[in-house]
């Protein structure tokens, strides 16, 4: 059985599906090259990919303008590159290099960059909630029209700081979306042992946000979803929760093969990869040629080698240099 | 104490914009103004865009408190008793503390957390000292106000400051009156003045010079302190009492110069013994002073017990003048 077709959206132009293609395309790529470097031993610490969960991603964050903020989680690298951050400044953090994003202090679970638009990610589950509904706050107060997208996981649904960071973002109609990337795991903990809430956008309604349950694996359906969820955050009525159902094709971490998923699983969603369904849509609509799309394979192939050599190229840090930026 | 610590809120909220409020019943028309009616009316001159009712999330207060920094506000938060700050640790230690650093140095959290501490008869989860939980975490500023001058100039420079500060206030140095009349409660009166000033962080203040034994002290040990010292007066022993002030930053420099003039050091600290800020204090200086010491150091402090309700029992939790007296002739 084929998988599901694109939703088409009517606000996605053919340039911009062009751009879409070309950076869900760059965040798995960024995804695969990083896990070789890793087994190759030239990259130290963990990562936590998200080989799959592109067009969450990639919808989420191409429906934000300049000034929004995006908060992250342990699982951060497609945020990043999806929010524009520079190819060469995240290699470069994963390298651990003082032209890293953030000169090497932080690592693959701390990827960010405020002024570009991602806060510094944050690697306790559900530790980014309150801090977004406090961006969300000030962006409120200070007039700047501009929102936050607050991602986390499926369970993260069950912190307490999910609980009490939505709340209080509802009570104040702070301008914020809850991006739930329901891959279905917490680490190796299927989301139905641990819920009995069968759909997890249900749990908007507890505290009076509207909730919506998306196909993840759709880059614009999760697009669309998020215009209308941004466009109620900017008019001052309050956050959206959107749950975006997708699949990570990798393990939790790097030392982690996922034998706790069902083969029958994988497979499933396997067979509704993001990419290879955007892919065949743009082709199918006339939007890319298969010669377009070989030209923006070398183009991403081309932006990976030159933030790999970047990052090999640059300094380490000083030893010394850890006592540095503690304080202001 | 109380009303130095909201002239020092007025002034910073008229002087900056930034500047907001977040506290549970701290903006409520007809309310408490928090706890300890710091806040009593603030609503009323700057509105509950700037003096904001949270639910009873301890968690999202510092959390919020958190990101607005981050997004350019200047909050100033408070817990209602120090012992919840607990549910809000993940926020204030794994969040607020570290951004910065995280970040490379590329942001700021300009936060103020305002936690009441001390004993009074409300029993273990209301009268907890929590200076050393917070003092122990790179990234926060910890500071410990003993009276209004103080708490009126450091709370202005905590609000200026561009990192996450904690400030311990006591809650029987606030000022026993009306709607938080405390049966053991203190009050400071002094002079508070209504023109400008700050004080800087990393100054302790030398509250009473004297030549034959050092004490350190912080919040109310600070004034029991003065009392043993008054006493001892009597006697001919002249004790130089330092208020802290802050504990981080620490001035070390000024308990080194009075340990290597005095030779003999008492600290007093409401804290449970083990693990308490005074362990701080003493480790720095038997690693700077130890040529100096004439007698072995000495800590009053609570015992490593939760705060008990019996007052007969929390009067011997909560270290005495006698007790104090006693750690100074131990040393002579």
């Amino acid at each position: 059985m084929s998988p599901p077709s694109i939703a088409k959206s009517k606000q996605v132009t053919n340039d911009q599906r062009t751009s879409l293609f070309r950076q869900l395309l760059l965040c798995r790529r960024f995804e695969e090259r990083v896990y070789y470097l890793f087994l190759e031993g030239r990259m130290p610490g963990t990562i936590h990919q998200a080989q799959g969960q592109e067009a969450c991603a990639v919808g989420v964050c191409s429906a934000l303008i300049r000034g929004d903020v995006v908060t992250s989680t342990h699982r951060p690298h497609q945020h990043a590159v999806a929010r524009g951050l520079s190819i060469n400044s995240l290699m470069a953090e994963l390298f651990a290099k003082t032209t890293g994003c953030c000169h090497g202090k932080g690592g693959s679970m701390h990827l960010g960059s405020l002024e570009d638009g991602m806060l510094p990610a944050v690697a306790i589950v559900g530790g980014a909630i309150p801090l977004a509904a406090g961006l969300g706050l000030a962006f409120k107060y200070r007039k700047t029209g501009n929102i936050v997208a607050c991602f986390f996981g499926d369970g993260a649904t069950n912190i307490g700081s999910f609980h009490e960071g939505l709340n209080i973002a509802a009570i104040w109609d702070l301008p914020v979306v809850f991006a739930c990337e329901n891959n279905r795991y917490g680490a190796s903990t299927a989301i139905e042992k641990v819920t009995r809430v069968p759909h997890l956008s249900d749990r908007a309604a507890a505290y009076g946000l509207p909730g919506f349950t998306v196909d993840g694996n759709d880059v614009e359906a999760v697009y669309d979803a998020m215009q209308k969820a941004t466009k109620r955050a900017r008019d001052g009525k309050g956050p959206t929760f959107l749950e975006l159902e997708t699949y990570r094709l990798c393990g939790h971490s790097r030392s982690d093969p996922g034998h706790y998923r069902p083969k029958e699983e994988v497979q499933y969603w396997k067979e509704r990869d993001p990419i290879v369904r955007y892919e065949a849509f743009c082709v199918a609509e006339g939007v890319l040629s298969a010669q377009e799309v070989q030209e923006i394979k070398a183009s991403v192939e081309k932006e990976l080698d030159d933030g790999v050599a970047f990052a090999e190229a640059s300094p380490n840090p000083q030893p010394e240099d850890v006592l540095n930026d503690v304080y202001a | 104490m109380v009303e130095a610590l909201r002239e020092a809120l007025v002034e910073e909220m008229r002087r900056d914009p930034r500047v907001i409020l977040l506290g549970e019943d701290i903006g409520v028309p007809g309310g408490f103004g928090g706890a300890f009616t710091v806040t009593l009316g603030l609503e009323k001159e700057f509105g509950h865009d700037r003096v904001l009712d949270t639910p009873i999330s301890e968690a999202a207060i510092a959390g919020v408190a958190a990101g607005a920094a981050m997004g350019g506000l200047i909050p100033v938060a408070d817990v209602q008793y120090g012992d919840f700050i607990f549910l809000a640790m993940d926020q204030l230690a794994n969040q607020a503390a570290k951004m910065r650093y995280m970040s490379g140095g590329r942001l700021t959290v300009p936060m103020v957390f305002r936690v009441p501490v001390g004993a009074t008869t409300r029993g273990a989860q209301h009268g907890q000292s929590l200076e050393a939980f917070l003092m122990h975490v790179p990234g926060l500023k910890v500071v410990c106000p003993s009276n209004p001058y103080d708490g009126k100039g450091l709370l202005k420079t905590a609000i200026r400051d561009p990192n996450p500060v904690m400030i311990f206030e006591h809650k029987l140095l606030y000022g026993s009156k009306g709607s938080r009349k405390e049966a053991s409660g203190m009050q400071v009166v002094m002079h508070v003045p209504e023109e400008e000033y700050l004080i800087p962080f990393g100054q302790a203040n030398i509250v009473r010079p004297g030549d034959r034994v050092t004490i350190v002290a912080n919040l109310l040990m600070v004034h029991r302190s003065l009392q043993a010292a008054k006493l001892l007066e009597q006697e001919g022993i002249e004790v130089e009492v330092i208020d802290v002030r802050t504990l981080v930053p620490l001035d070390e420099q000024t308990i080194f110069n009075s340990v290597r003039k005095t030779g003999r050091l008492i600290v007093v600290e409401e804290d449970n013994l083990t693990g308490g800020w005074g362990a701080e204090v003493v480790g720095r200086v038997a690693d700077a002073c130890l040529g100096s010491l004439e007698a072995p150091i000495r800590r009053v402090a609570a015992p490593d017990t939760p705060v008990p309700f019996a007052p007969i029992m929390e009067n011997r939790y909560i270290p005495s003048v006698e007790r104090i007296l006693a750690a100074v002739r131990s040393v002579l």
